[in-house]
């Protein structure tokens, strides 16, 4: 383990939060604190998932390593739950305070937009959940040690980076899909993003059969991405506007 | 090394519990001290109204557009010092070791056989720190009442003198140990001579703002970080949830030594400048002799204007005991918040006088905040990366806890309108999450990391 694994990981798993943050969220102290409140937010889902979880471990037997397993795996689906109470919670949070916001923005009438909020929002979430999974063991990969030498696999930061990089894209889009069902009151919406998450966290119970578990969670995550997009009102015709430097006028954020 | 302590008599750490409040009150500092001369009304009163209600609704809007950036304008800095003090804890294994010395406000050992006597030994020592803290903004206030401007401004002085001297030899001694470079005394001597001087000049005189802004991170930094190596584990958390305490009941009780330094202040319709105060922007001061120019000043005074009026004491960057958040706590207090403030301003810069034109920008209006806030979250998030088993992720979910506190606060403050104590809803946020995140979330987070399981 190496300074070279260190950096590799920790560009692949933050790298393009760190870029969708300085681009479009340093710049404006409202979209900060929304990030900031966003993954104070996901911060609380896990607390207290994090006690369900303690309780339940300390009530049971330590000895009984499948019934601890089955616990642990208790502990994801219902903090996958709570993750998503929580976003709800933080979307009625920020519904509520948009008449607020609109007289604290800077600029002159435009508030902060709905959509934009969900996209912060998501993001808050996304880089908080991608903080408490990686930066404990990006630390480690700066220590002395050899990877997998139990017999366990090689690959494990890697896949950990890979994995927390595709955990904070899906948070972006989750924030951005759930926001908008619940603008638009389309509860299916809100359904398919809370089984979509409990989909990826039961694909990551595969691990370590990497195969199984990290291509298809890219594969939801291209999906939630190009959703997202077309959820948040963008269209091949803007995009094809992108490309060819033309403005687009119906293109939206 | 025992000096250390000694030299903790002259740095008054009161200050520290009332620093708290110092967040809200800073930027209420000027506009607060505004409206003590135009009108010495009663803590929550708001300024008399000039304006017309479509006036004052408009005044309200403006004074809430800059929520967002003032909350900004903080969490830099706070973030900043935080930085520093983990990066250094992290580093530097001097912070972290235990050496027996402890402070001579915090006499009480802990390495004792029962947890029963533990608990006691630390409870004594919070209590008598709170005690020191409170004598010597007592003595501040005592010191102000009977005008002795002069011992004052030295105590600062020679607090100052040393935190930058002294400590920072310390700290560059450790960081030079850690990293095994080799160091004449000359060189180190050049470089802590020019770091001190710059540092009292920016810091009582005049200077660029970015580097005052940089030495008052540092210092905070220097002193949290001195915090963390000599204060016990028990004593440390125990100091921190009294400080609170302290601080809440300091800003909202009616009686207490800050009051008393505020309405004395207001009585000799003189500027008191709070020392340890972080500023944003830079304070264009005219002619401090007039006092109603001071209503000039649409951002807050920054330390090293001040010395325009002699009997001011200097802004000092240092632990002050008591007198800066003493006044400025009563200050905000009484004086009502920081958007009221503001609004009074504007109405007070509205009326016709011989005033030359405010300097109204946007941009001008800065916030300030407390050192003593910069210090106690620095500790919290400071003891975190330190002794907190779940390493990293105590760290961040303080950090986090702490600046949704501020936010909070800053929040409260705009929708009470009236002073409140900073360190409060932080401390508790960082307290709570610090205990829960290292007993509840860390044996969660380290199972789901062993399995690579991912929520």
């Amino acid at each position: 383990m190496t300074l070279a694994v260190f950096f590799g990981c920790a560009f692949i798993a933050f790298g393009p939060a760190f870029a969708l943050f300085v681009f479009t969220v340093a710049k404006d102290p409202l979209r900060v604190i929304i990030l900031i409140a966003g993954a104070f937010f996901w911060l609380l889902s896990l607390l207290l998932s994090s006690l369900v979880w303690f309780i339940a471990i300390k009530a049971s037997n330590s000895q009984d390593l499948t019934l601890q397993r089955g616990l642990l795996i208790f502990g994801v689906f219902f903090s996958v739950l709570l993750q998503e109470v929580f976003r709800f919670a933080y979307y009625r949070l920020l519904r509520k305070a948009t008449e607020g916001l609109a007289a604290i923005s800077d600029d002159d009438g435009s508030a902060i937009s709905v959509r934009q909020m969900a996209y912060v929002a998501g993001l808050g979430f996304g880089i908080m959940s991608g903080a408490f999974s990686m930066i404990n063991i990006l630390s480690d990969s700066l220590g002395p040690g050899t990877v997998g030498i139990f017999g366990d696999s090689q690959y494990y930061f890697i896949i950990t980076a890979l994995m927390t990089l595709a955990l904070t894209l899906l948070h972006t889009f989750w924030g951005v899909l759930f926001f908008e069902g619940c603008e638009k009151s389309r509860w299916w919406v809100i359904a398919a993003v809370v089984s979509l998450h409990l989909l990826v966290a039961g694909l990551s119970l595969l691990n370590p059969l990497y195969e199984g578990s990290l291509p298809p969670v890219y594969g939801i995550t291209l999906l939630m991405g190009v959703w997202a997009f077309f959820s948040s009102g963008g269209s091949l015709h803007s995009l094809n506007a992108l490309c060819t430097r033309r403005k687009a006028e119906g293109e939206s954020s | 090394v025992f000096d250390l302590s000694q030299h903790f008599l002259s740095v008054p750490p009161c200050l520290r519990s009332n620093d708290g409040t110092e967040v809200n009150r800073h930027t209420e500092t000027t506009p607060s001290r505004n409206e003590v001369e135009l009108n010495g009304q009663p803590p929550t009163a708001r300024p008399p109204q000039v304006l017309t209600d479509s006036e004052e609704d408009e005044d309200e809007e403006l004074t809430l557009k800059y929520g967002a950036k003032h909350v900004i304008m903080l969490f830099v800095p706070v973030t900043l010092c935080m930085v520093v003090v983990v990066a250094t804890i992290k580093s530097v294994s001097f912070y972290t070791q235990k050496d027996g010395q402890q402070l001579i406000y915090t006499p009480f050992r802990e390495d004792t056989e029962t947890v029963g006597q533990r608990a006691l030994n630390s409870m004594l020592n919070a209590f008598i720190m709170i005690g020191v803290i409170l004598v010597m903004t007592l003595v501040l206030v005592v010191l102000y009442k009977y005008r002795c401007y002069k011992v004052i401004q030295a105590w600062l002085f020679f607090s100052n003198l040393l935190l930058l001297f002294f400590f920072s030899l310390i700290y560059l001694g450790e960081v030079f140990k850690t990293y095994n470079v080799a160091m004449d005394y000359f060189t180190l001597a050049v470089i802590i001579w020019n770091f001190g001087v710059v540092g009292m000049i920016c810091i009582h005189w005049k200077g660029p703002l970015r580097l005052q802004q940089a030495y008052l991170i540092m210092i905070s930094a220097l002193m949290a970080l001195v915090f963390i190596k000599y204060l016990p584990e028990w004593t440390a958390w125990l100091i921190l949830a009294a400080i609170s305490v302290y601080d809440l009941l300091a800003v909202l009780c009616p009686k207490g030594p800050l009051r008393i330094l505020v309405e004395t202040a207001q009585e000799r319709n003189e500027t008191i400048f709070p020392a340890l105060i972080y500023s944003s922007t830079v304070v264009w001061l005219f002619n401090m002799a007039d006092s109603a120019e001071t209503g000039n000043n649409s951002s807050h005074p920054v330390p090293q204007q001040e010395n325009q009026v002699a009997m001011a004491p200097t802004a000092q960057p240092e632990d002050d005991g008591g007198f800066t958040p003493a006044w400025v706590n009563q200050q905000q207090h009484q004086l009502g918040p920081m958007q009221s403030s503001e609004d009074s301003r504007r109405e007070i810069q509205e009326l016709p006088s011989a005033r030359p034109p405010p300097v109204e920008d946007d941009e001008e209006r800065g916030v300030k905040l407390g050192l003593g806030d910069f210090i106690f979250y620095s500790m919290l998030v400071g003891k975190a990366s330190a002794t907190a088993s779940g390493d990293w992720n105590t760290t961040i979910a303080c950090f986090v806890a702490i600046l949704i506190g501020l936010c909070l606060t800053l929040l409260l403050l705009a929708i009470f309108k009236k002073a409140l104590p900073a360190l409060p809803i932080s401390i508790t946020f960082g307290l709570v999450f610090y205990f829960a995140t290292d007993n509840l979330v860390r044996p969660f987070m380290d199972q789901l990391a062993v399995h690579q399981f991912y929520i």
